[in-house]
């Protein structure tokens, strides 16, 4: 009797490895384990047997059923698991078909660098402001020590609203961010530090390194004990901010009428890293500002007393950062405004 | 300005290390743009003589030509035609690296066979020594070339192109380069020794000069030369002006020039036969008073004009250009040399009127210094008797009615530290202003300071600030410290303006909206297309001296740039296109109101307004090209859409009211009205507008007053809590006639209490609904903040809201 059960067990288990679909372990359970099975057909048998035997049998059958239950579903988690696989196999996704783009629109590469520049200048504690466009000549030129038939006026070809030979009153566009230098210090006292983007204009024939409109950005610091090595701190500072910490940065003797003494900032070429090349002219140096201590004929005009205060001017081109940063060699494609060039910052 | 470092070192010694000169220079404030060696590798280049030139015996454009190099002769093959026996020419042997006449490459000089006759060597042109683009005549030297020398030793060079700013004019002349490198190098400076015989008779009885504008000419010099010979100029003399660029004419004009390039004195030479009267006066010229210049082109003068006329006509355009009929020929004998000062304001006016830009004009219209015209004027004497073999008349004519007093200018080790940051010792500032060649002296008005007076050279020097910046810049700017503001931080303020950009940038980009700036400046013509109508609504502003029509007129909108960015950028895009732009237009303003500044005068002028806009234009398909999306195109209630999502992220609820916006399709465009304001407009661009602009599809236009916004935008917002009790919901549909706006059953909806929310979910016309009717589908949503709310409540208050519904709207509900 062990045996032939024991026989039974291995039989079943035999059959249960044969069992490939969640249909047919049914039918097994039914076949090994089910009320008509060979094993429960054996259990009934016992009453027949005498106690002593009865008990050892009962234990060994009721041992294989459990023991065959719970391969069962050792079986069917097995197949459950298959049969999930291969269903996803088949109605799965294909992962690689494109998804459903969200829409992405990009700020102008002009405003994006703008605000870099804004943020670096705001850290250091400098104001936003801004301007108008259309000036008076007085703010544009005449207040910035510039007066009429000036030899540094050839450095700003202008538009005129007015023709110019209508003196301070003649409007124009101006030419740089600089006459919001004195529309500031008309208004304000000392401490000033005040950063002023905007759109300048220069008649000037277009090409790829010249365009009639383009922005500045206009920093202006006033107060006691300004001098030039807080002028070189604060530009070698936002240098490193925007190129880099590593990047070399060059301070210059240069002129421009409304700061004295007058500065140039360069750093080392973001191309060739100094050795010289096309981009820089060979010098090894890219010219990123203008700067200076603020003039005191500029001061006087003012009312600011130049024997008290002292201030420095910085002034910078915008479109020049994102064209050396981005290798970017027409400055007109910012105002062509074609998306497959915007798109790409 | 170009400066040949050969020239320069008959001033000042030039330290053999180019770069770390030109450095130097840079670094003080002369930037050396470009640098250029001319014979370099001019290896197996010597100067030879040509002592026989017979034709080639098989081609009639070739020349068998005798070079006498000193220790050898050499017989070559030569094409050029300008070779004759007796020049000097530069000839290069066989080994020798030549740039290639014709491909423009550097080349190995080879043995050739030219014609069956063998060539070893060459005559060179200046093209394939490098010198310039000329390759149709060979370079003849000056007779005084030294046979035999190699050539790189008689006219190698390096040539400094500098960019001279605008407040040194003094530099426009070697010698004020000179003094420069002088005093970057601690090398001392050779001036020119002048010194001449004068002849007995004096200069008074051969002229007199009158000035009538002592303002536009504050000193006028004179010499004169008789017994002159016009000639070529000697080859040291050709060579310099060379390097600068200058072609040689003869020994009289050469020196004008030279002496011009020298001390930066512009200075012109008479023909003294040719001149009437013996009398020169310098006045303006009368409007419509004519002169033929040196270039030979008839020039109608006006007031503007400062003129040097003798006693029949004008001689010269003062500081511009001399006459033609009394300019220096080859036959003349006797010359006047005139150095005189002009105001630099009368030679710009003077310049630009008659659009004649020279060397002259450019140095006079920087502003140069008075007394430099009786020094250049003694140097050319000098070099004029020296080089033409005439004799000089007694004196020099030197009237001088604009003499100013010197100013001294006071400075202390303090004042540069103040400015500079740069600790800078007394004794330092005085040794290096006195190579600039400033006189300094020791003085007890400020403590540790000196007085200072300007060499005549430095006109530009006015103020301590200027000293200042003399003496740092010898030291160097690199010298200077680095420090953080250690000022006090002027008090921050809230920019609420900046805030709004920002937020409204940040947003449209969110939505897929591209940022775009367009230009200011537009034309009339793209204004004219934005509208419907004929007439412009405001009269945009002009310039007075546009580049191009494209771009004459402020633009008083942004619709013309947006529209035609979209245009341009519709015909390579196959999807949807959104564009926005936030800046400035410009709206003239015609009052009188007294300016603020007092400077000004009060006038009918005034500042256009400048007004900061939102525009935003879009079309096309909603979704990009893609196997999932539809590809509804955009309509207006998208654009209406995007409105109200902005307001939304403002904080802001508008009301839309029909709108007859010129440039938008009537009934399907809107105002856009903040608290009763007029805000902005949304709508579909006009058909007629965007066929003008070359547009297709239909195109949803946006434009906002960001000031409006501004004002209406509420920056202090309360919290409102959370609801605690269930809503109740109930749909409705409603018919309606068709003319009835849905705002007009909303507002009676929201009129009513309880009700939280009423959403528009269907509008349907067609079967079912009556000829001229329309069927809404709303669904309201009931809430109350203090209880749970029952359905006979809820009941009532619809059951009224459909009353009130039908008494004023005439609706009904759907079956
Ligand atoms: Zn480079």
């Amino acid at each position: 009797m062990i045996k032939s059960l024991e026989k039974l067990r291995l039989e079943a288990l035999a059959e249960l490895e044969q069992v490939s679909e969640l249909k047919e372990l049914e039918s097994w359970r039914v076949r090994c384990t089910g009320k008509k099975s060979k094993l429960t057909q054996a259990l009934r048998s016992l009453a027949s047997l005498p106690l002593d035997e009865r008990r050892k049998i009962g234990s060994l059958a009721n041992e294989i059923k459990v023991d065959l239950e719970l391969r069962m579903d050792e079986k069917k988690k097995f197949l459950e698991e298959e049969h999930m696989a291969s269903f996803l196999k088949q109605e799965g996704l294909d992962i690689t078909l494109p998804g459903k783009l969200m829409p992405t629109g990009r700020l102008h590469p002009v405003t994006q660098a703008l605000d870099e520049i804004c943020s670096i200048f705001t850290r250091m504690g400098f104001q936003i402001a801004e301007g108008p466009d259309v000036e008076w000549d007085y703010y544009n030129f005449e207040a910035l020590n510039i007066p009429p038939e000036h030899p540094a006026r050839d450095m700003f070809a202008t538009f005129w609203v007015d023709s110019k030979e209508t003196g301070e009153s003649a409007r124009l566009l101006r030419t740089h961010t600089s006459p919001m230098q004195i529309r500031i210090m008309e208004k304000e006292q000392p401490p000033i530090r005040v950063l002023v983007p905007g759109r300048t204009y220069r008649y000037e024939a277009t090409d790829a390194t010249h365009e009639s409109m383009f922005y500045q950005v206009e920093g202006l610091a006033i107060d006691t004990n300004i001098t030039m090595a807080d002028l070189k701190g604060t530009l070698f500072e936002f240098c490193h901010c925007l190129f880099g910490e590593e990047r070399k940065v060059r301070f210059r003797c240069d002129y421009f009428p409304f700061v004295e003494p007058g500065v140039e900032v360069a750093v080392e070429c973001l191309n060739c890293h100094g050795k010289g090349c096309r981009l820089c002219g060979y010098s090894g140096w890219l010219e990123i500002l203008g700067a200076g201590m603020v003039h005191p004929n500029v001061l006087k005009r003012v009312a600011i007393d130049p024997e008290k205060y002292t201030g420095f001017a910085f002034g910078m081109g915008v479109e020049r950062i994102p064209m050396l940063c981005y290798g970017i060699d027409d400055i007109r494609l910012f105002y062509n405004n074609d998306i497959r060039f915007l798109k790409q910052f | 300005m170009y400066a040949s470092l050969k020239w320069l070192g008959d001033y000042v010694d030039i330290i053999p290390k180019h770069h770390e000169l030109a450095d130097k220079l840079t670094m003080a404030g002369m930037e050396v743009k470009a640098i250029q060696t001319i014979g370099s590798n001019w290896n197996d280049v010597v100067v030879g003589h040509v002592t026989a030139v017979t034709p080639h015996p098989n081609a009639d454009k070739l020349h068998l030509v005798t070079v006498n190099l000193g220790s050898q002769q050499i017989t070559v093959v030569c094409g050029a035609p300008n070779i004759r026996v007796g020049q000097k020419v530069p000839f290069a042997k066989t080994g020798a690296k030549l740039i290639d006449g014709h491909t423009g490459k550097i080349a190995l000089l080879k043995p050739a066979r030219i014609r069956g006759i063998l060539s070893e060597g060459m005559v060179c042109s200046e093209k394939e020594l490098g010198i310039s683009e000329n390759h149709d005549n060979i370079l003849v030297l000056s007779s005084e070339a030294p046979i035999g020398m190699p050539l790189d030793d008689y006219m190698g060079d390096v040539i400094f192109d500098l960019d001279v700013t605008p407040n040194r004019p003094d530099c426009l002349s070697m010698i004020g380069i000179a003094r420069e490198i002088a005093a970057l190098t601690g090398k001392p400076l050779h001036l020119p020794q002048i010194c001449y015989e004068e002849a007995e008779k004096a200069i008074s009885q051969f002229i007199s000069v009158d000035i009538i504008e002592p303002v536009l000419c504050p000193r006028y010099c004179a010499s004169l030369i008789t017994g002159v010979k016009v000639a070529p100029s000697p080859g040291w003399l050709q060579q310099y002006l060379r390097s600068y660029g200058m072609r040689p004419i003869n020994n009289v004009v050469d020196i004008s020039n030279y002496v011009m390039l020298e001390y930066g004195q512009p200075l012109h030479t008479f023909d003294y036969h040719k001149l009437n009267d013996k009398q020169i006066i310098i006045r303006r010229a009368k409007d419509g008073e004519i002169i033929v210049s040196l270039d030979e082109i008839k020039r109608t003068l006006t007031q503007n004009n400062l003129i040097i006329v003798d006693m029949k006509k004008p001689v010269a355009i003062a500081g511009l250009m001399g006459g033609f009929d009394t300019g220096v020929t080859s036959t003349t004998t006797a010359i006047l040399v005139e150095s005189a000062n002009f105001n630099r304001g009368a030679i710009r006016r003077s310049a630009e009127q008659l659009n004649l830009q020279s060397e002259a004009s450019i140095r006079f219209g920087k502003g140069l210094n008075p007394d430099l015209p009786p020094i250049a004027l003694k140097r050319a004497t000098q070099l004029l008797l020296q080089l033409t073999g005439g004799k000089a008349a007694e004196g020099i004519i030197d009237i001088y009615p604009g003499k100013t007093a010197p100013h001294a200018i006071l400075l202390s080790s303090k004042e540069v530290k103040r400015l500079s940051g740069l600790k800078v010792n007394i004794n330092e500032i005085l040794r290096i202003l006195n190579t600039l060649g400033f006189e300094c002296q020791k003085t007890d008005s400020v403590p540790a300071g000196i007085s200072v007076l300007a060499p005549y050279w430095r006109s530009d020097i006015k103020c301590a600030a200027d000293l200042a910046e003399e003496v740092i810049r010898i030291i160097g700017y690199d010298k200077i410290p680095i420090t953080r503001l250690s000022a006090s931080l002027p008090p921050q303020k809230f920019t609420p303006q900046r805030s709004l950009k920002q937020k409204l940038r940040n947003t449209l980009i969110g939505w897929g909206f591209q940022e775009i700036l367009t230009y200011s400046l537009t034309s009339l013509e793209k204004l004219q297309k934005l509208s419907s109508k004929s007439k412009l609504r405001i009269d945009p502003l002009q310039i007075a001296n546009p580049m191009t029509k494209k771009q004459e007129y402020l633009r008083t909108t942004l619709r013309a740039g947006l529209l035609t960015a979209m245009a341009n950028n519709q015909k390579h895009e196959e999807t949807g296109i959104r564009l926005f732009e936030i800046g400035k237009i410009f709206l003239p303003q015609h009052s009188t109101a007294i300016r603020k500044n007092q400077n000004l005068e009060t006038g009918e002028k005034e500042l256009p307004q400048e007004k900061e806009m939102l525009c935003i234009a879009f079309g096309g398909s909603q979704g990009d090209l893609s196997w999932r999306d539809d590809r509804k195109s955009f309509d207006f209630f998208d654009a209406k859409g995007v409105v109200e999502g902005l307001l939304k992220q403002l904080g802001l609820v508008s009301v839309f009211e029909p709108c007859d916006d010129e440039g938008l399709l009537l009934g399907k465009s809107a105002n856009v009205i903040l608290d009763g304001d007029k805000a902005g407009v949304v709508g579909n661009l006009h058909p007629r507008v965007a066929q003008a602009f070359e547009l297709s599809d239909t195109i949803c236009l946006i434009e906002m007053d960001l000031d409006k916004l501004m004002s209406k935008t509420n920056m202090a917002k309360r919290y409102q809590p959370i609801p605690q009790f269930p809503s109740i919901t109930r749909d409705i549909a409603l018919v309606i006639d068709r003319q009835v706006a849905f705002q007009q059953v909303e507002n009676i909806i929201q009129g009513f209490p309880l009700v939280k929310k009423a959403t528009l979910f269907d509008v349907y016309t067609g079967k079912q609904i009556p000829e001229g009717k329309k069927s809404f589908a709303i669904r309201i949503i009931y809430q109350s903040a203090k209880r749970t709310l029952t359905e006979k409540q809820i009941d009532k208050i619809q059951q009224q809201m459909l009353n009130k519904l039908h008494r004023e709207l005439g609706t009904t509900l759907r079956d």
